[in-house]
This record gives structure tokens, C-alpha cells and sequence, in this order.
């Protein structure tokens, strides 16, 4: 029963990167329609930045949180001007092709550069160590990932759902030519976006820097799992990526302790039982 | 009038047969595949810098100068044992290689092993671990370089049960790599008192370890053996340094360990694990020369892995046999004869041989990765502890299944 308790809250650990990448995720589908897979290769450049902010800069990670972000974010913004923007109102196909061959070709340069095996990015002091829950040693930086992104995921939830900004940023999603009749830039808007859910995408790159190895493909194993995140959850619901990314989370740390061989499928057999009998995702609503 | 044509027609046959063998034996064009995880977990260990290898063998040969047109391509095979034997089907059969050297990856290498065979071709492999290579399915095509299975449980495993580890729980990467090192390890483990009580399976390319960690905390064992490799050793070091496993006093070991594994996780958690490779670039003067070398023809300046070290002497040692037959002669299990009939010689792995079941003996060091206050430069990482000679680190031939020793 311990060794259960323990499983589950390495479970709800894992969960918390499905859940800010699968938000991140949601959001940009849900305001853009963009169906983002360069959003793997954007969490790895996350973490590649607070790399070289530590390595080259000797900044620490606190400020990696910030500013990571804000870098990625707005060659995220770049991407979107230059590039996504002109896709508007085509098939979602597009999208996807268009953000794939971006997420190639940033994968691809980076591993010109590192290679595929990684480079060390040490906890930082103040969250060294550990504690024993009884149950468990948690280490006090793993806790720490899980109370961090579920205040992000809140935050989050909270200025699109809640705030005159979210309200703004919806409705425009809905009729465009509306919204910019009351005078508000709408394509602004949505490349603020699009750095907004590309930003949460480098976020948990800096959170997941200390745990795994900062590596060019660390995003490419990732996405695809949390493609199936939101999938389950619902395209574009955002309170149904948060609590599927750490539902999923969850049930596959116990498939890692009960059948170890199927962790890493388990979360596509339940996204085909979901598709079977829900096809809009859990939280999702019909089109 | 008909047996007249039949006869002229067997007798041209006849004249073809022979005016093509002397053409064989003066042809003098060789053609290289090397095949290798070009962009994976393995990549760092083998890919490119075991293309580099290769090359870097074809121009110390000097066989170019003798006249010899020596050509190396390279492929990716993705750690899948469907690309890597799709890619060498079409080497042997529409580029007319002669020679596929590295192939990292226990799957794809057995895999790729019987395509070698069935096309009478050369396997010269380096970055597979699997020992069935030169055991239970081992060909008369093949050399195994560098290192295997075997060798890594008679060393590394039986070091760490004889100092007193006797209870094990394993983490084993689940496909044919693991399964073998875990299996010759189990056999050391139990031959010298031990017990395994335990261990799980992991998917090859897991990101997190740490519900496995949890699983060989609680299994209380004395070592935790890791039969992994690259990116999934890696992992696993590291977070069995953050959830405390060492100092809570279980012992880990890496029964497979790379240079560049050691960097990826950095001496600060790295230090202090034992592990066996048969080359660290730091060995001797010959080793320090040849590593500058690679290094400074490498994208990230990093010296060569063992791995990488195995093709280029693989390959050093391929030419000389080719150059002893005095010509190419296309026979792929001609050319092994010849090579296991040479003893090997290298500035890398030093003097050695090649067991009749395509096994390459030489010598294995046991080392320990330095305290960070002991490393002198960016890959300065080992401290040399001990070393077994060739015949007691590898196989012995009276415990192979190997068919080739039953004639």
C-alpha cells in the first residue's frame, strides 16, 4: 500500500509536464486553430536557454524561470508573424505540416550542435534534498514541480476564463470581424497568444532541465504523449488539458508499478477507448 | 550438333568462371557501410563519429595510395530492426557494399546479422552488446569488436558481488540488449553466492526512472543493476541521486557506461561509479594521438568512445586481410577466415585476436569515474582501477553454443 502512495504521487510529478505542455497546447488550438507540434522542440529550446543562461551567463535558475519564457516566447511571436499568421482559415492540416517542419528543422540544428546525449543541468540549491514522507523520499524539487505548474495551470485557466483580456481573447476567436470593430487588434492578440502558450512550453522545459537531460530531443518524446493528452482531454479545452495531463499522469506511474511493459503505450490504448465512445474528448464540446 | 553447342557453352561458362576469379583477385575497390543510430539515445556513442572512425581508418591505411578505391556510406537505422535490415538489404543488394561496420543496438545488430549472411557479406559490429552475436547466433560473416555482454557481467557484476553486493534488483531496458546483459549478469550473480530478488522492464528511451527507482528502493537490494545503456543510464544516475538511493546505501551499478554517458550526467552525481570499457582515450601515447586526432575532426570536440574506437580498429584490421589476399575477393566469409587468422594489432586495443566464433579478444579495464576536484579537463573522467586480460574476460570458447566450433 505504501509503495502505492508513493506511485501515485511520482505519477502526479509526470503529470504536471503533460498538464503545462498540454495547456499550452490547448490554448494556442483553442485561439489559433493551430494544431502546434513544433510545441516539443519550443519546451526543449526552454530548456537549452536556461542551459546557456547558467553555463555561459551564470544566471541561476530563478531567473531562468522568467526569462526563458520570455525568449522562447517571442520567437514564438516571430514564428507566428512571419509564418502562421498566413495559414489562417486554411485546414487544420496545414498548421500541423507547416509547425512539424518547424519542430524538425529546430531539432535538427540543435543536435548539429549538442548531440543527442545531453548536457547537465544541476537542481539548484535552495531545493536540494530531500524529504521521507513515511511512505516515500520525495525529493524536495520533484515536489516542488507539482505545486509550481499547478499554480500556473490555475493562473492560467483564470486569465482566459476569468479576466477581460481572457473574455477579449475569446470572443475574437469567435467572430473576428466583430471584435476588431470595437477596436481591438486582433491579430496582435493572437500573436500574444501564441507567446503565451509557446512560454508555457519553455516553462516546463526549465522545470524538467534539472530532471532529465537537457537534450535536443527531450521534446520530441514528450509531444507525442501529450498530443494524446489533449486529444483525451478535449482539442482547445483548457481546464480539460489541465486535469487530464495530471489524470495521465497518474494512471501511467501505476501501469509503470502493476505492468511495467505498457507505460509507455498505456496512454494511447485509453485515448483510443476515449475516441471510441467520446469522440470530442472528455471535457470537449461538439463542433 | 547439340551436345557440341552444350559443350562449347559449359566451356566458355568454365572460362568466364576463371577470367572472373583472376579479375577478383586484383579488384581492388572496397565499399563501407557503416550503420549506426545516426540520431537517437546511441547517436553520441557510435552515429557519426563511427562514420568518422571508419574514414579515419581508410586514410591511415594508406591503401589509397596502393592503388585501392575505398568508398564509406553511412545510414540511420533508428534503433529499429526493420529500417536497419531494410537499409542493409539495399547496401548489399543495390550499392554493392562490402563491409557494414558499428550497428549499435542489440535488435537491429542480431537482426542485421542474418541479412549479412544470408548475402555473404562482412559484419565487422562494434556497438552491440548482445554476446549471442559470437554465441548461440553467431555467423561465419561476423566479427564482434569492442565488447559484449559477457564481458561486462565478468567484470563490472562479478567485481561488484565478490566486494559484497549479493543481493540485485535489476533495471533491464526491455529488447534484446537487456535481456542478454541481465541474463549473463544473473548467471555471475548466482555463480558467486548471489541472489537477484528482484527487477523491472523498462521501454528502451524512458524519460522517467523514477517509479522504477521507487521499486528497487523498496526491494531493499544491495546493488541496483542497471542493464541499459545511453540516454536511459543516464536518466536513471541522475534520479537515483535525487530520490537519495546511494545515500540511503544501496549501490549502483553500470554494468554499461560511455564517455559521453559520463558527461551527459557530470562527474558532481557520476563520481565514484565503477564501470569496464576496453579504450579510454587517456590509455597510453598511441591513444592520446589518435583521440586528438578524432577530436578535433568531431562537431563537439569530443574524443572517440570505445565504440567508436572498435570500428576504426575493425576496419584497420579488415584492410590487412584484404591486403593479404591481395585484392577484394567480394567473399564475405573468406575475408572473415583471413581476418581470424591474423592476429590483431592496434594503436587502440593493442595486441589480440579473433576467436574462431568471431569473438575479438583483448584486454578490459575496470574504471571509476574522478571526483570533480580530480579531473583535470573537459573529458578528463577516468581513474584506471584494475584490468583482466582478453581470455578471462570474454567468453571461453569450451561455454559457446557456437555452431562454427562444432565442424
Amino acid at each position: 500500500m505504501q509503495a502505492l502512495y508513493a506511485q501515485l504521487l511520482v505519477g502526479l510529478i509526470n503529470g504536471s509536464f503533460y498538464a503545462l505542455l498540454s495547456l499550452g497546447l490547448a490554448v494556442i488550438f483553442g485561439m489559433l486553430n493551430i494544431i502546434n507540434f513544433a510545441h516539443g522542440a519550443l519546451y526543449m529550446m526552454g530548456a537549452f536557454v536556461a542551459y546557456f543562461l547558467l553555463s555561459l551567463g551564470g544566471i541561476n535558475y530563478w531567473w531562468a524561470l522568467l526569462i526563458a519564457p520570455i525568449v522562447v516566447g517571442v520567437f514564438g511571436m516571430i514564428l507566428e508573424r512571419t509564418m502562421l499568421q498566413w495559414l489562417t482559415g486554411l485546414d487544420h492540416l496545414y498548421g500541423l505540416l507547416l509547425t512539424f517542419g518547424i519542430a524538425l528543422i529546430v531539432q535538427g540544428v540543435f543536435q548539429n550542435y549538442f548531440g543527442s546525449s545531453g548536457l547537465p543541468y544541476a537542481i539548484p540549491d535552495q531545493l536540494k534534498g530531500g524529504m521521507n514522507l513515511g511512505f516515500m523520499f520525495l525529493p524536495i524539487y520533484r515536489g516542488w514541480v507539482v505545486v509550481f505548474s499547478l499554480v500556473v495551470c490555475i493562473a492560467t485557466w483564470f486569465l482566459i476564463e476569468k479576466t477581460r483580456l481572457g473574455a477579449n481573447l475569446r470572443a475574437a476567436t469567435e467572430n473576428p470581424t466583430l471584435v476588431r470593430a470595437f477596436g481591438i487588434n486582433v491579430p496582435r492578440m493572437i500573436t500574444l497568444t501564441y507567446g503565451l502558450g509557446v512560454g508555457l512550453a519553455a516553462l516546463a522545459g526549465v522545470l524538467s532541465a534539472p530532471i532529465n537531460q537537457v537534450r535536443p530531443l527531450m521534446g520530441a518524446d514528450l509531444i507525442i504523449v501529450v498530443f494524446a493528452v489533449v486529444v483525451i482531454g478535449g482539442m482547445g479545452s483548457i481546464m480539460g488539458s489541465i486535469l487530464t495531463g495530471f489524470a495521465l499522469g497518474v494512471i501511467e506511474g501505476l501501469t509503470k508499478y502493476f505492468y511495467p511493459e505498457a507505460s509507455n503505450t498505456v496512454v494511447f490504448v485509453l485515448m483510443v477507448l476515449v475516441l471510441l465512445v467520446k469522440p470530442t474528448g472528455l471535457t470537449g464540446r461538439a463542433a | 550438333m547439340k551436345t557440341k553447342s552444350i559443350a562449347s557453352f559449359l566451356l566458355g561458362t568454365a572460362l568466364a568462371v576463371t577470367t572472373a576469379g583472376a579479375a577478383f583477385a586484383q579488384d581492388k575497390t572496397v565499399k563501407i557501410g557503416a550503420l549506426s543510430d545516426q540520431s537517437g539515445l546511441y547517436a553520441d556513442l557510435g552515429g557519426p563519429g563511427s562514420t568518422l572512425a571508419a574514414q579515419m581508418a581508410v586514410e591511415d591505411s594508406g591503401l589509397a595510395a596502393k592503388g585501392w578505391k575505398i568508398e564509406i556510406i553511412s545510414g540511420d537505422h533508428q534503433n529499429k530492426p526493420d529500417i536497419g535490415t531494410a537499409i542493409a538489404r539495399q547496401w548489399f543488394d543495390v550499392d554493392k557494399v562490402d563491409v557494414i561496420v558499428d550497428v549499435p543496438n542489440s535488435g537491429v545488430a542480431l537482426a542485421v546479422n542474418n541479412i549479412v549472411k544470408e548475402k555473404n557479406g562482412v559484419y565487422i559490429n562494434s556497438g552491440a552488446a548482445t554476446s549471442d552475436l559470437t554465441n548461440a547466433q553467431c555467423s561465419p560473416n561476423t566479427v564482434h569488436w569492442t565488447y559484449d555482454t559477457y564481458m561486462l557481467a565478468h567484470t563490472t557484476g562479478q567485481a561488484l558481488v565478490k566486494a559484497g553486493g549479493d543481493t540485485w534488483f535489476f533495471l533491464t531496458a526491455d529488447y534484446a540488449f537487456g535481456a542478454a546483459l541481465e541474463r549473463d549478469t544473473t548467471a555471475v550473480i548466482t555463480a558467486n553466492g548471489g541472489k537477484v530478488v528482484g527487477g523491472v522492464k523498462h521501454p528502451l528511451n524512458t524519460p522517467d526512472f523514477s517509479s522504477f527507482l521507487l521499486q528497487a528502493q523498496a526491494s531493499k537490494a544491495k546493488i541496483i543493476g542497471l542493464a541499459n545503456a545511453g540516454g536511459d543510464t543516464t536518466n536513471t544516475i541522475k534520479q537515483a541521486a535525487e530520490f537519495g538511493i546511494v545515500k540511503g546505501g544501496q549501490k549502483l551499478a553500470a554494468l554499461l557506461l560511455f564517455l559521453t554517458d559520463v558527461k551527459a550526467i557530470g562527474l558532481e552525481t557520476a563520481q565514484g561509479l565503477n564501470f569496464t570499457e576496453t579504450f579510454y582515450w587517456d590509455m597510453n601515447d598511441q591513444t592520446r594521438a589518435f583521440s586528438k586526432r578524432f577530436s578535433e575532426k568531431m562537431k563537439n570536440n569530443a574524443p572517440p568512445t570505445m565504440v567508436q574506437a572498435g570500428v576504426y580498429a575493425g576496419v584497420r584490421h579488415y584492410f590487412k586481410a584484404l591486403e593479404a589476399l591481395g585484392g577484394n575477393p567480394h567473399d564475405g566469409v573468406k575475408v572473415v577466415e583471413k581476418m581470424k587468422s591474423l592476429p590483431t594489432e592496434d594503436d587502440l586495443f593493442g595486441k589480440g585476436e579473433i576467436q574462431p566464433n568471431g569473438r575479438t579478444i583483448h584486454s578490459a579495464y575496470l574504471f571509476e569515474v574522478k571526483k570533480p576536484s580530480e579531473s583535470k579537463g573537459p573529458w578528463d573522467f577516468y581513474k584506471l582501477v584494475g584490468s583482466v586480460p582478453g581470455d578471462q574476460a570474454f567468453t571461453p570458447l569450451s561455454e559457446s553454443k557456437c555452431a562454427l566450433l562444432k565442424k
